[in-house]
């Protein structure tokens, strides 16, 4: 493709996706349609927790005869402290960071909380769709991320066919990642415990023996996912979208750096492990949405059943309003329910006195839990037709007891801690 | 590998799978289609279908972002888009 001196940088990008994907020849110099930019920066802060913001850049254009590209990119950092999964104790807990160099206290009676993690990401995409032939359009797409100790990349493929009037869209998509993980220290080996420097008489002794707890190499996952969707126009106000989707995820599907606390009989922990999840995970999902415009508002409900093969089966319901205040402003108000139910080999702590399971995690994000969103957001359109918004939302996890005893002094400490987070975001689109 | 997984899902669990999807993937298709006859509109009947906040995908990147989150603070991802992997979040 010949570009010209002064092509923009963009453009350009848009250009080489295209050959990449092989997609027809997109003449980007000679398009009237001009691009669409948007932009937002996010704040996501949990209490005592971790923070993270994230900045995204999104830009798509038409080509011409509905050949669309749409490219994104997101960078994200992240500080803060995360729950290593061993359970809070009467007494100081000495902990090994990740690295093995160096340790960490937890006081009595607090969650233990991992502050080591720092990280920064960068994940580009771009997405090129463009009609087959007659009502039928095809999309690909490729993506990748990467941070210190991650990295992910993928590729996707979708068609989609209107019928009747275009009133119904039956569309298929297939996705395939290949994520390595690369974690700090290396990855743990499963059920390994989890030594204390204090415990050795040189740093030698120590380092050697804490090597012994780790896997050589990075790991990797693969993960295929399917997509049927189903989109419905009920009649001039309303339309819907039915999905369903099937995930394999299939390779390392622990994470690195949660541990379990084992403990005796009066609740008192005797040593850690390092966690040890399935290799294999297979996930169904069914999604529904619905769209109804009213006058001055659209109202905007899904809800989404999943399951899978590790026990968890959740629902969520998602609704915003979106309100006109004017002709160019509106506040739009945000509700979000999610409930999952505990995976099979969840469990808070491990009782010294049991043999070992074939799998465990203490993770919470795998136990049972309910988390509530509320949020508002306002937006207004300038006169020169770019939109600016912000939004605030405040985000709750409440972790619940799936029906374990606690022994001894665990029934003093809080096992199940609550997860407060607000979210603030500023967008702008031009 | 993974194609071998997914022709043949030889898990316990994930026998009883597609009795417990049935029941609410039947309800949901029978109501997408019910009425199937009188449903969708004429290209002149558009108007407020053809808004942008009408859109499926409208606000893509602020629900990119907040899968995002979610994606990496509870046990469930996808359904309005491909699940994935993705990264290491915490």
């Amino acid at each position: 493709m010949q570009l010209e001196k002064n092509i923009p940088i963009a453009a350009a990008l848009a250009a080489a996706t295209c050959a990449l994907l092989g997609a027809p020849n997109a003449k980007a110099e000679e398009s009237q349609e001009p691009w669409a930019i948007d932009t937002a920066i996010l704040y996501y802060g949990e209490t005592d927790r971790v923070s993270v913001v994230e900045g995204v850049l999104n830009a798509s254009k038409d080509f011409g005869d509905e050949h669309i590209f749409n490219g994104k990119l997101v960078l994200d950092t992240l500080t803060g402290a995360s729950a290593s999964g061993a359970v809070a104790q009467p007494g100081v807990q000495s902990f090994t960071r990740p690295s093995g160099k160096g340790s960490y206290e937890v006081n009595g009676g607090e969650t233990p909380l991992d502050d080591t993690f720092q990280d920064t990401r960068v994940q580009v995409s771009g997405q090129w769709t463009q009609p087959l032939w007659e009502n039928t359009r095809g999309s690909s797409g490729l993506n990748f991320s990467k941070e210190y100790d991650y990295l992910s990349i993928g590729a996707n493929g979708s068609i989609a066919k209107d019928f009747d009037r275009k009133n119904r869209t039956l569309s298929l998509g297939l996705s395939y990642q290949y994520d390595s993980i690369d974690p700090v220290g290396g990855a743990p080996v499963p059920f390994s415990n989890m030594l204390l420097r204090s415990n050795f008489d040189s740093d030698d002794g120590f380092d050697e023996s804490f090597a012994d707890t780790r896997q050589d190499g990075s790991q990797d996952k693969t993960t295929i996912d399917v997509l049927l969707g189903l989109t419905q126009t009920i009649n001039k106000r309303m339309i819907m979208q039915l999905n369903y989707g099937l995930s394999v995820s299939d390779g390392y599907l622990n994470d690195p750096y949660k541990i379990l606390s084992l403990v005796n009989e009066e609740g008192l922990t005797e040593s850690l492990v390092y966690e040890n999840r399935p290799d294999k995970r297979t996930k169904h999902n069914i999604y529904w949405q619905t769209k109804y415009a009213m006058d001055s508002s659209v109202i905007d409900v899904s809800y989404r059943f999943s399951t899978d093969d590790w026990d968890i089966n959740s629902h969520t319901i998602d609704s915003r309003l979106r309100f006109n205040l004017s002709d160019t402003s509106y506040i739009q108000p945000h509700f979000r329910y999610y409930q999952q139910e505990a995976a099979e080999f969840y469990t808070p702590f491990l009782n010294s006195g049991d043999s070992l399971p074939t799998y465990a995690s203490s993770d919470y994000r795998l136990g049972e839990m309910t988390a509530v969103t509320l949020g508002l957001k306002y937006g207004q359109i300038l006169s020169n037709g770019h939109e600016w918004g912000v939004r605030l939302e405040y985000y709750q996890q409440s972790p619940k007891n799936s029906g374990f005893d606690a022994p001894g002094t665990l029934q003093n400490e809080d096992l199940y801690p609550s997860v407060k987070a607000v979210i603030a975001q500023l967008s702008y689109s031009f | 590998m993974n194609s071998k997984i997914m022709m043949n899902p030889s898990t316990q669990t994930s026998k009883h799978i597609p009795r417990k999807l049935s029941k609410p993937l039947v309800c949901l298709v029978l109501l997408q289609l019910s009425g199937c006859a009188s449903i969708g509109v004429q290209p002149w009947e558009r108007q407020l279908l053809a808004q942008d906040s009408m859109s499926l995908n409208s606000e893509a990147v602020e629900v990119g972002l907040d899968e995002h989150i979610y994606f990496s603070k509870e046990a469930t991802s996808g359904g309005r888009a491909f699940a994935g992997g993705g990264c290491g979040c915490n």
